[in-house]
This record gives C-alpha cells, sequence and structure tokens, in this order.
C-alpha cells in the first residue's frame, strides 16, 4: 500500500506534463467574446469629424454586417486597413465603425489617407460604447446576423487568410440564413 | 530573418503593455463623497485590467483601465450595489475581469484545494507522527534529547 | 569572430557535460578509478568553456556588435556602458548561459568537495542537467547567432531593465533556482546509493542554504523594483512569474526544516529526498512557465512554442526520471530513529505540512486559469486578491506553530511546558497588537492580529535563544554559552526574527499605507502619513538615450522643512516606452512616496503620494532571512569534545 503511494508524485507529474503539453498549444492572450450569441448592445453615436453618416445599433440589426472597432493610433489597424478596403469593394456587405478613442479629426484625416471602407462610422471618443462590446483593443471586428446577435469576434488584424478561412464563412452562412 | 521580425512585433506589443504601467487613479476620477471613492477603490482592486498582466485596474495606468475606472464610479454614483458593478462588467469581459473569481462550478476546486492539500497533509502527518510515536515507544527509550535545560 | 568562438566552446561545453553524465558513471560501477575520478575534472572544464563563452557574448555587448542579432535587439549604442554590460543577461538567449554558467558554477562547487560514494552520480546528474540546457540554448535560443548585413544600430533594451535594481536581480534569482540543481542531483544521487542519512543530510545542507539564500535575496531585490520602478508602491503583485520563483522558495524552506529531521533522528527519509526533488522541479517548472509563454506576463521574454516544447521535454526527462527513481526506490529507505509527536521533529513536520499547503495553494492558483481553459476553454483570472485571501490563514497558522516550535525539545518535549516558556512572546505579541490596532485604526484589525503573531513567532526564537545562553545570569557565561552554540541554531533564530519582520513589514506596506490623489501647480502641496511636499519645478532634462521630465518638491514633516527629491517620468525614444521613476523618502518607519503622472491640460500634472509604514522591514527582514542562512551555512565550531552531540541546535 505505502509502496504505491510512492507513485503518486510519479502519477501527478505525468498529468500535469500532459497537460502543459496541450497547453502550449493555447494562446493565453485569446478572451473569449462574452457576447457571441447575444444582442448587439443598444448604442447610439455621434459622426466623426466631416462625416454625416453616424453610427447607431438601429443602423445594424436587420442586416448581415461587420462592425469594425479602429483607430488612426493603433498601428495593427493601419495593416488590416487595406484587406477591410478590398472587402468595402468585393463584397455587398454592411461595413460599419466604432473610431475607438480618438482626438477630434485625427480618425477623419486616417481615412482621408488611406481610404474609406466604412458605411457608417460612430466616434466613440471616451470609449464607452467600445466597454459596451468587451473590446480589449484595437482592431477587433465583429460579425453580427440579421437578427441583431453577434456570432462571431475578431481580435486583432483581419487578413486575406483570417477572412477567406474564418470571417467569410460565417459571413455566408449568416446571409442564408438572412434568406430563409 | 522572419524569425527576427517576429521577435521585434513581440517585443513591440510587450513595449506596448508594459507602457501603461505606472500611474493609475488620476485627480480628476476622484470621486467627491469619500465613502463611495472607498468603494471605488477596493471595487477597481478587485478588477483586473484586462490589457495587463496581473494589475488592477486600480494600480494600472492603461487607458482601458481609466475607462473602466470611470464606468465604476459612473455605476456606483447611478446607485448600483457592489455586485451590480462587477455584474456590469462580467457582462462584457466575462469572469476573465474578476481578480478573484467567484466560487462557481468552475472554479469550487480552485478554493476548495487549499483546505484539501492541507487536511490532506495533516493526514499524512498524522499517520507519520503516530508511527513514530509506536516506534519511539517500542524502543524504550523515551527521555528527551536536551529537555534539561541546565544540560 | 568573437560570435564564433563562443558559439564553438559552447559546443564543447556540451560534450564535456554529455561526458560528465556518462562516463564516471560507468567508472563508478566498473569500478575504474581513472575514469570515475575523471567527473571533476569534466565539470571544471565544463566552467571554463562556459565562462568563456560568457565572455564572449559580453565583449560582443561591450563592443555593440550589430552583426550578432541578440545585441541587435538588446543594446543601442547610446546606452550607459554598464547596462551594455548587464544587457547581456536582460534577454532570453543571453539570460539562458548565464543560468548555464551558474549551473556550472555549482556543478563546480560539487567537484571541489571532498570525494565521498556520491559525489560521481552528483556530478552524473548535474552533467546531464547541464547538457540538456546547453542543447537547448544551442538549438531553440543561440546568442551568437548572427545577422546579415549587420544593423547600423540596435533596439535598445527595455528601459524597465535599465536600472540597478535588475542588473543583480536575475543572477541571484539564478544562483537560487540553480542551486537546488545540487540539492535534486544530490537526492538521485542517494536514492541510486540507497543512503538517505545523516551523513548524506550534512553534504547536501549547505548546498541548499546557499540556494535559499540566493533565492531569498534575488526574491527580496525583485520585489523592491518593483516597488521603486513601477510607480505604484505595490512590493508584490502575485504575479505569475513572481510566484514562479516564491514555489522553490517556499519549497525550499519546507526541505531546510525537514533535512533537519533526517540529519537529527535518520527519519522522514523518504519525504525530504522527495522535497528535494521537488524544490529543483519547481525552479524548473518556472523555468517553463517563463520563457514557454504558457501564461503570458509582463516579465515573460519572448514567446516560442518551440521552446517550451524543448523544456517541457528537459522537464519530462529531469523531473519524471527522478520521481520513476523515486518510486522505485524510496521505498527501501528505513527510518533509523523514532521521535514523540510533541518534540522540535513534530513541530518541524508541522512546518512542512503548512508550507507544502502553501506551496501547492501558490500552484494551484498560478495555473488553475490554464487548467481550466485546456479542460473547458473559459478563461478565468486568478490574482492577488485570491492569494491574500487563502494565504492570509496559513500564513497566520504558520506564525502560530513557530513559537511553540522554536522552544521544543528534540525527540520528546511537553507542548504544556513550550506554551509556558513561550509566554512571554505572547506578552510581547499583545502589547504589539495593542499599538498596531491604536496607530492604524480604523484599518484592517486583522492586520494588527498578524504583527501580533509575527512577534510572537520571533519572540519564541529570541526565548530559546536566551534560555540557550542563560541570559540572566552573568553577561560572561551568556556570552561564553553563545560562543558555544551551534551555528545551525543561531542561524534559525535570525531567519525566524527575519521572517517576523518580513510578515510585520508586509502589513505596514500592503494594508496600513495612506495615498492622496491631486492635480498640481507649481508651488501646490501635497501631503500623506504626516508629510507635505510642494512642487517646485518641473524640468526636461536629457538623459544619454532617455529624455526624463524631473518634477522637483520640497518636503517637510510636521512644518519642519527636510530636503527635497524628485519623480521623473522618462522616455526612451528607441522603444518608444515610458518609465518612471518614483521619489522616495525613506525611513526606519516608513517611506513617503510619490509618483508624477501625465500633464493634464492647464490643471497640472497628476501626483500621488503614499505613505508606506514600515516598508523598509520587508527588505530588512529578508536580509535577516539571508543572513540567517549565511550563518547557519557555515561550517560548524570546533566543538568540545565533552560536549554531547545531542545538545546540537534547531533548524535552520
Amino acid at each position: 500500500m505505502s509502496r504505491l503511494f510512492l507513485y503518486l508524485p510519479l502519477a501527478l507529474f505525468a498529468l500535469l506534463a500532459a497537460w502543459f503539453a496541450v497547453g502550449l498549444r493555447h494562446d493565453p492572450s485569446r478572451i473569449p467574446s462574452v457576447l457571441i450569441d447575444k444582442p448587439l448592445p443598444e448604442f447610439s453615436l455621434p459622426a466623426i469629424e466631416g462625416h454625416d453618416n453616424a453610427l447607431s445599433s438601429e443602423n445594424i440589426v436587420g442586416e448581415v454586417a461587420l462592425v469594425n472597432v479602429f483607430a488612426s493610433w493603433c498601428v495593427p489597424c493601419a495593416i488590416e486597413h487595406p484587406q477591410l478596403m478590398k472587402i468595402a469593394a468585393e463584397e455587398d456587405l454592411l461595413i460599419t465603425g466604432i473610431n475607438w478613442k480618438e482626438r477630434p479629426g485625427d480618425g477623419a484625416a486616417w481615412l482621408r489617407r488611406l481610404g474609406d471602407p466604412y458605411n457608417y462610422i460612430g466616434d466613440d471618443a471616451d470609449g464607452r460604447v467600445a466597454i459596451d462590446f468587451g473590446v480589449t483593443g484595437a482592431p477587433e471586428t465583429f460579425v453580427v446576423g440579421h437578427d441583431g446577435r453577434i456570432r462571431y469576434k475578431q481580435v486583432g488584424p483581419i487578413t486575406e487568410q483570417i477572412w477567406t478561412e474564418d470571417i467569410k464563412p460565417v459571413v455566408d452562412q449568416l446571409r442564408k440564413e438572412a434568406e430563409k | 530573418m522572419k524569425a527576427v521580425s517576429l521577435q521585434f512585433l513581440i517585443v513591440l506589443m510587450l513595449a506596448a503593455l508594459l507602457n501603461m504601467a505606472a500611474f493609475a487613479v488620476e485627480p480628476d476620477e476622484v470621486l467627491d463623497d469619500p465613502a463611495l471613492e472607498a468603494r471605488a477603490i477596493e471595487i477597481s482592486r478587485n478588477l483586473r485590467c484586462v490589457v495587463c498582466q496581473s494589475q488592477s485596474i486600480d494600480d494600472s495606468n492603461a487607458p482601458l483601465a481609466k475607462d473602466m475606472r470611470v464606468i465604476v464610479r459612473e455605476r456606483l454614483t447611478a446607485g448600483d450595489s457592489d455586485a451590480e458593478v462587477y455584474a456590469f462588467l462580467v457582462d462584457r469581459y466575462g469572469d476573465y475581469v474578476l481578480l478573484k473569481p467567484p466560487v462557481q462550478q468552475n472554479t469550487v476546486l480552485l478554493w476548495a484545494a487549499p483546505a484539501l492539500v492541507l487536511l490532506a497533509a495533516c493526514i499524512g502527518a498524522a499517520f507519520f507522527l503516530m508511527r513514530m510515536k509506536r516506534a519511539d515507544e517500542e524502543a524504550g527509550d523515551t527521555a528527551g534529547d536536551n529537555a534539561k535545560p541546565g544540560l | 569572430m568573437i560570435a564564433e568562438l563562443g558559439n564553438f566552446a559552447l559546443i564543447v561545453a556540451l560534450m564535456a557535460a554529455l561526458w560528465q553524465a556518462v562516463f564516471p558513471l560507468m567508472g563508478a560501477v566498473r569500478r575504474d578509478r581513472a575514469l570515475a575520478a575523471g567527473s571533476a575534472n569534466s565539470a571544471l572544464a565544463q566552467l571554463a568553456l562556459i565562462a568563456f563563452a560568457f565572455g564572449c557574448l559580453t565583449i560582443a555587448y561591450a563592443q555593440s556588435d550589430f552583426s550578432v542579432a541578440n545585441v541587435v535587439q538588446n543594446s543601442h549604442s547610446a546606452k550607459p556602458f554598464v547596462y551594455k554590460l548587464t544587457g547581456v543577461w536582460g534577454n532570453h538567449e543571453g539570460s539562458m548561459l548565464l543560468w548555464v554558467l551558474i549551473l556550472a558554477v555549482f556543478g563546480a562547487a560539487v567537484a571541489m568537495t571532498r570525494a565521498g560514494s556520491l559525489k560521481v552520480v552528483t556530478l552524473a546528474a548535474q552533467g546531464a542537467i547541464a547538457a540538456a540546457f546547453i542543447a537547448f540554448i544551442l538549438f531553440t535560443s543561440n546568442p551568437f547567432e548572427r545577422v546579415l548585413p549587420a544593423a547600423s544600430d540596435g533596439m535598445d533594451l527595455n528601459p524597465l531593465l535599465q536600472d540597478p535594481g535588475l542588473i543583480i536581480h536575475p543572477p541571484f534569482l539564478y544562483l537560487g533556482y540553480v542551486g537546488y540543481s545540487v540539492t535534486f542531483a544530490y537526492a538521485i544521487a542517494g536514492l541510486i546509493r540507497g543512503r538517505i542519512d545523516a551523513e548524506w543530510a550534512r553534504a547536501v545542507r549547505p548546498f541548499a542554504l546557499a540556494a535559499w539564500v540566493f533565492l531569498t535575496i534575488g526574491i527580496a531585490i525583485g520585489s523592491w523594483w518593483a516597488y521603486y520602478e513601477l510607480g505604484w508602491g505595490g512590493f508584490w503583485a502575485w504575479d505569475p512569474v513572481e510566484n514562479a520563483s516564491f514555489m522553490p522558495w517556499l519549497a525550499g524552506t519546507a526541505f531546510l526544516h525537514s533535512v533537519r529531521v533526517v540529519e537529527k533522528r535518520g527519519a522522514l527519509k523518504v519525504w525530504t529526498v522527495l522535497l528535494a526533488i521537488l524544490a529543483f522541479s519547481l525552479s524548473l517548472v518556472g523555468t517553463f512557465l517563463v520563457r514557454s509563454g504558457i501564461l503570458t506576463s509582463v516579465h515573460a521574454f519572448a514567446v516560442d512554442p518551440e521552446r517550451g516544447m524543448f523544456i517541457l521535454a528537459i522537464l519530462a526527462l529531469a523531473i519524471g526520471g527522478a520521481l520513476t527513481l523515486f518510486a522505485l526506490r524510496a521505498g527501501a529507505l528505513r527510518a533509523e530513529g523514532a521521535f514523540q509527536p510533541a518534540s522540535r521533529e513534530g513541530a518541524l513536520i508541522v512546518n512542512n505540512v503548512l508550507l507544502v499547503t502553501m506551496t501547492a495553494t501558490v500552484f494551484i492558483g498560478t495555473f488553475y486559469p490554464l487548467f481550466i481553459d485546456v479542460l473547458t476553454g473559459e478563461r478565468l483570472t486568478v490574482g492577488a486578491p485570491y492569494f491574500n485571501a487563502v494565504f492570509a490563514p496559513l500564513t497566520l497558522l504558520l506564525l502560530f506553530a513557530m513559537a511553540p516550535g522554536a522552544v521544543l525539545a528534540w525527540k520528546k518535549g511537553r507542548l504544556g511546558a513550550a506554551f509556558r516558556q513561550a509566554a512571554p512572546a505572547a506578552g510581547a505579541a499583545a502589547v504589539a497588537m495593542i499599538i498596531a490596532l491604536w496607530m492604524t485604526w480604523p484599518k484592517s484589525a486583522a492586520a494588527a492580529f498578524a504583527a501580533g503573531l509575527a512577534v510572537w513567532a520571533g519572540g519564541g526564537a529570541l526565548i530559546e535563544l536566551a534560555r540557550r545562553v542563560d541570559l540572566f545570569s552573568s553577561p560572561k557565561r551568556s556570552l561564553a554559552r553563545f560562543a558555544g552554540l551551534p551555528r545551525s541554531f543561531i542561524g534559525m533564530t535570525i531567519a525566524h526574527v527575519g521572517m517576523a519582520v518580513v510578515i510585520i513589514g508586509a502589513m505596514g506596506a500592503g494594508v496600513w499605507r495612506t495615498e492622496t490623489v491631486r492635480l498640481m501647480n507649481i508651488g501646490d502641496v501635497i501631503s500623506a502619513g504626516g508629510y507635505e511636499a510642494t512642487l517646485k519645478s518641473v524640468d526636461e532634462v536629457q538623459g544619454p538615450n532617455f529624455i526624463s521630465e524631473t518634477a522637483t518638491f520640497d518636503i517637510s514633516r510636521n512644518g519642519r522643512q527636510l530636503d527635497s527629491f524628485a519623480a521623473e517620468r522618462r522616455y526612451y525614444p528607441v522603444r518608444q516606452m515610458q518609465t518612471t521613476e518614483a521619489a522616495i523618502r525613506t525611513t526606519f518607519f516608513g517611506d513617503f512616496y510619490l509618483s508624477v503622472g501625465e500633464r493634464q491640460t492647464e490643471a497640472g500634472w497628476a501626483v500621488k503620494a503614499w505613505y508606506n509604514p514600515l516598508v523598509l522591514w520587508l527588505w530588512l527582514g529578508s536580509g535577516l532571512l539571508a543572513l540567517g542562512g549565511v550563518v547557519a551555512a557555515l561550517p560548524a565550531a570546533q566543538r568540545k569534545p565533552v560536549q554531547s552531540p545531542a545538545a546540537e541546535g534547531a533548524p535552520a
């Protein structure tokens, strides 16, 4: 009996090592959104400087849409931007932007320089709406179904690969659901 | 070279994180009502700065932490209870935002673990001590080694 | 050329380590003395080679050789020279090289000990560990890699690491971590030889004490650094990486106590050898945790799953191997002596019960989020409030047990008598508690209780000292008796008092602190803890590789003008990072601590002031802990032959 006890540390360690090995494949910075399958938060944001297409939740509900959180001070947003432009050109998809914690005018200037892929843009200067979305950084993108529920969340820039492999299938699926 | 550029990116990200170390609560956030402010600080110490590591929003200088501190104070001023303030943030960020996880199904083990380990260690120690006591009494030599102060 | 030489030296060191792990062991088995004796030489050669490689990397840094990738990523031509040198270990690759260098130093230290039955096997185990980690460096983390074409300048060292505290923090920490490799190797050797006895305990104890002292100092410096550099006056955040250093410390502390039972009574062998394995295993797990990125952390080095797998493989071999050996061989160990539950030995077991529970608690708390993530994909956070909540009662129990533990007699004591003997400490504790309550009301009464218990714990150790030296006889007699006391007993007394001082400091800095925050313009006043600081000026100052905004304050206390001090915010353009340099006025009774934030429009600068009572006691107490360890590790005093061995001392 007491001999068996001597194997206990080894057994515990074996479990631990296996669990570490699995854990290594997990991304520790991943924070799953608690908002998946929940209705879009209700909000209403003013337009950014020089634009008149202000964004509120009512603009989104009823359509399949992307809600993209961006800012001119965010380096990865600039990396993501060409992909958003491409999606806007190629897809018939509602693309909305939340301009997060931006000084007045900066977001508009940034869009003038890089192009504007958004149908609606809301100015979230104090970051309140971003918190309603559980945003932890920019860029983040939410895919919303026609029923107004959030179905997918992308943390970090949308690349070509992420778009075709992860996001577009969700969008296509949601469109199919919408047609029914 | 690819490895180097990847590392550089990580360094950048890390730098962004560390940039946010330091200042925390700013004077313009402080509530006039000291009792309310004390509650706000206590709550803030239990909320994780979600973009930092192991820092509460009370300690962190990250802009998002500041936004969350402001929200905590807004909710309190609006008359929310402490539990309601926590719930407000958990609804948006999940249990991840709580530095002290609530006792629930997936944390039972976490909260019970120290007591269970202590119990197991006590039982093990008790068995061992009893065995030693028996062995000692069988040996018949029960005089303490340095029991006498004068020795 | 320098980098290639270093690389080559490291490859040869790998071969020396492999040789050391295999051939002397074969020599021992075949009773070939010449082959067996080779292990000491190969340990020394390994040290020389790794030191040479480390020197090469240091030269590359000193010369700002930007054709070496590691230098490019972590240095800059404008960086102060001393930080160029210390930047060698301010990154993953270089710090791994320091790690194996320290491993080689300990290997050489074992090689210099007297030849004994354990030595060859111990060195073989050390060689195997060294080989694994040198291979890790060569295959996944080579600091000598070149970049072509050479970069024109470097990316600078993380400014948080450009600090005197962080020059010495990692070396001490590694000395501690790696020091336990010797304890571990001795455990392997003892298991293989079937000899875990008083001789084994005496051989291993100095190394365990050395590792423990280094780890204590390393942790203390790390927490001191966090206190003055991170700008919010905290000294311990229960960050995963801090926990990674705390777990081997706790397990090592448990080992130092249990090994006394082995030495004294020839009992508790199985458990003690398991603790020896555990202490180093937790060091390895810590290394894994910091360098695999399995839990992100502000302190973590660059994340790389390939590295993680490599270290995990080393873990599996080293820990898995040792525990297999343990399972097969520990059953053959037999207790030689016995004792009553109410005895010093019993108290040491109580100590072990609590310290092991603490170790497990830190471990579970640190890894629980990963556990849940792997199991269900849910993300949780286990932060400081959890650890404080579960650690407080365990610490109180430990403090409570320390006083009777220190006065109980070996083999057979009486609990009632022990408590009676410790009674004066209870009186002192009550007084301390009342004073603390009175001074800090209405802050936490639990903290006052903890401080009182700390006085009880430290007092217990001092009472036993007073009894041993017969304090109330005559000074001459007491002094003579003091000189005759075993070093281990004196060390224990110092360390227990140190522990008490640390606890009181933690209550002061953690619970009794007060803070104020306000916007300040030139001439405005902020106050905390009776201090007042007047903002005199804010200047922009150009540093070597940073720009500083320096705010100078005049300080006064209770109306009396004292000196002035300055708080800074530094901007490091290369890394685009900001750091804060807090202004701190330290006294024995408390720190006045100021930190300056951003200028907020015309209203002025955001300034936060703390009064941190007794925070100095944290480092003083840590110093006492380390001193106690050093004293206990010193070679025993020349004993008079008449003295019975039974009068020997207490645990370290």
